[in-house]
């Protein structure tokens, strides 16, 4: 139900991000969503990759500390409304979502979140049939 | 000095001297030793200017009319104005970087280079090694004091020594491994270091080392450090004491029970003064050590104030040995930052962050003036990383809350990723001071 998520934390100062892209760069993983927070002192660079395993050990490797943790991935139809529709899913059974991104995979919405319960989040999603996506559509990408 | 290594004891002759015994000692060699210093020209000045001459040393209480020396004193008579023997009868020298003024030098003759590395032998005899162990001195050599003096040392106790000095991680890993390195010898940052190196080349040191005890000294440290390192590498850290003015790394060094340093006073007078009036403190009150030297030939020095703060824990240890115990130096008299009319020494600082898991071992203390306001920055390493902001935000404010209640001022709190502090091979540089105007 979940896909790996790679964690880092980043000063915000420049030539950290570099860093980090440069390291997935040798190592030819294909970045597929990131999203990082725009705070004064340090913010957390959190991305869906090609080989999720293999960019954590190439990351730790080079000295970038990382943490890898499974997020919800749900698949929607790519129209007007439909994320509105998953998030009041959610909403409706008194879970917060701490944060969200979105990306687009063969043409259908993938939204990316954590929530504050995530085990009544499983249990909202299971007895609702919403759609989620597993690692092996990440793989298959690349 | 004797060649019987009896037991858990190397000096047993002089480690299990009674408190009478040692004072005996210690009476007969300060008298030898003042008489000694009648060689030089400095100290007859000095004696001339207290009123004193050699026959008023009639009890030991009597060091206390000795003048006092500092750093000063060894900078004003360099090179060699304070050596007591004639510079032929001299061996090596060992001199400080100089950084602030003239360089200080410390003279050795043959004999002081024995009783040096007799020193250090008997320390780590203390603490378990023996002649089948393998000994890494991880340490700088040359003018550095932890180089040379461990190397004597280690040998003297008949370990097979490795000088692998500081610096190459790899390198250091590599040996560790290659030759069943048993014991290490490092500055505590260069420890953690070395393990951050290990984690990230998938060595674990309990499983892939022989490691059995670690030496660690030249920086001061807090307890919660020493735990650190003894978790990381899962063996014991034993704190070890010297300065290159009594002659290096020896003069004081935890037993098993890690209680506190045993100074060794067949070799030194141990006395803890106030660092203002220069009166004796009482024990378990902190002061400034001020050492005397009992068995030295090329540069006996008498009263030496070593600006470092620390007390007495007592006389006597359940190891046997009734040389006197201080507590881990709580940092260097000259080492306190002033900030807003604040007294504040970076120990107390890292005492608190090591009480943080989440924290790693690096840290960086920046003082700087900004709109006339005298500021400080503890800029301190993640151990790993999160993917809990919140987790970020609620660890900056509570670091910032304890620091408060223990330098009574709120510092700004950065939390930087792990590896990201510059590592220094030689004693970690934990503050930095950008004020305008000095305290």
């Amino acid at each position: 139900m979940t896909i790996p998520q790679l964690s880092i934390f980043i000063e915000n100062r420049s030539g950290t991000l570099i860093t980090v892209l440069n390291v997935l760069k040798q190592a030819g993983i294909q970045i597929i969503a990131s999203t990082i927070a725009d705070t004064a002192e340090y913010g957390i660079y959190r991305l869906i990759c090609s080989e999720p395993m293999r960019a954590c050990e190439e990351l730790k490797k080079a000295g970038v500390a990382v943490a890898l943790s499974g997020v919800f991935a749900l698949e929607i139809d790519d129209q007007p409304g439909r994320a509105a529709d998953a998030v009041k899913t959610f909403s409706e059974a008194g879970i917060s979502i701490t944060y969200m991104y979105s990306f687009l995979l063969r043409g259908k919405g993938i939204l990316v979140f954590r929530t504050d319960d995530n085990d009544h989040a499983a249990a909202v999603i299971t007895s609702n049939q919403l759609k989620t996506i597993d690692e092996s559509a990440l793989t298959a990408l690349v | 000095m004797s060649e019987i290594h009896a037991g858990k004891y190397f000096n047993p002759e002089f480690e299990t001297l009674t408190r009478e015994e040692i004072e005996a000692l210690q009476l007969e060699r300060l008298q030898k030793t003042v008489r000694h210093c009648m060689n030089n020209e400095f100290y007859r000045k000095k004696f001339a200017e207290a009123g004193i001459t050699p026959d008023d040393i009639k009890t030991l209480a009597d060091v206390q009319k000795l003048p006092f020396t500092t750093k000063q004193d060894l900078r004003e008579s360099y090179p060699f104005g304070m050596a007591c023997v004639p510079l032929r009868d001299c061996v090596r020298l060992h001199s400080s970087s100089g950084t602030t003024g003239n360089p200080t030098v410390i003279l050795h003759t043959q004999r002081d280079l024995d009783e040096w590395a007799n020193q250090v032998a008997r320390n780590l005899w203390m603490v378990g090694l023996r002649p089948d162990d393998v000994f890494q001195n991880s340490s700088g050599y040359g003018m550095f004091t932890g180089g040379l003096g461990f190397q004597y040392g280690a040998e003297k106790l008949g370990m097979l020594t490795v000088p692998a000095a500081a610096g190459n991680s790899l390198r250091q890993i590599k040996f560790i491994k290659d030759f069943g390195t048993t014991a290490i010898h490092a500055v505590p940052s260069y420890i953690t270091r070395l393990y951050e190196v290990m984690k990230e080349q998938g060595v674990d040191p309990r499983r892939d080392t022989k490691l059995k005890m670690l030496a660690i000294g030249a920086e001061p440290h807090s307890e919660e450090q020493r735990q650190r390192i003894e978790e990381m590498l899962g063996v014991k850290a034993y704190n070890s004491f010297g300065m290159s003015e009594m002659c290096g790394p020896g003069v004081g060094f935890e037993c098993p029970e890690q209680n506190g340093l045993h100074f060794w006073e067949d070799y030194y007078i141990v006395e803890i003064v106030n660092p203002e009036t220069l009166e004796p403190v009482p024990d378990g009150e902190i002061g400034e050590l001020v050492l005397t030297t009992l068995c030295r030939e090329a540069m006996p020095l008498l009263r030496y104030r070593t600006r470092d703060l620390t007390r007495v824990l007592g006389r006597t240890c359940p190891c046997g040995r009734n040389h006197i115990r201080l507590d881990r130096m709580r940092g260097r008299s000259d080492d306190m930052m002033v900030l807003r009319g604040v007294n504040i020494f970076p120990i107390q600082i890292e005492k608190i962050l090591m009480q943080f898991s989440e924290l790693g071992n690096n840290y960086l203390i920046t003082l700087t003036t900004d709109a006339d306001n005298d500021n400080m920055t503890v800029e301190v390493e993640l151990a790993e990383a999160t993917d809990d902001y919140k987790q970020l935000q609620n660890l900056e404010r509570e670091i910032k809350r304890r620091l408060k209640d223990e330098i009574l001022l709120t510092p700004i709190v950065k939390l930087v990723p792990q590896g990201s502090l510059p590592v220094s091979e030689g004693k970690a540089v934990r503050v930095v001071d950008k004020r305008k105007v000095y305290q």
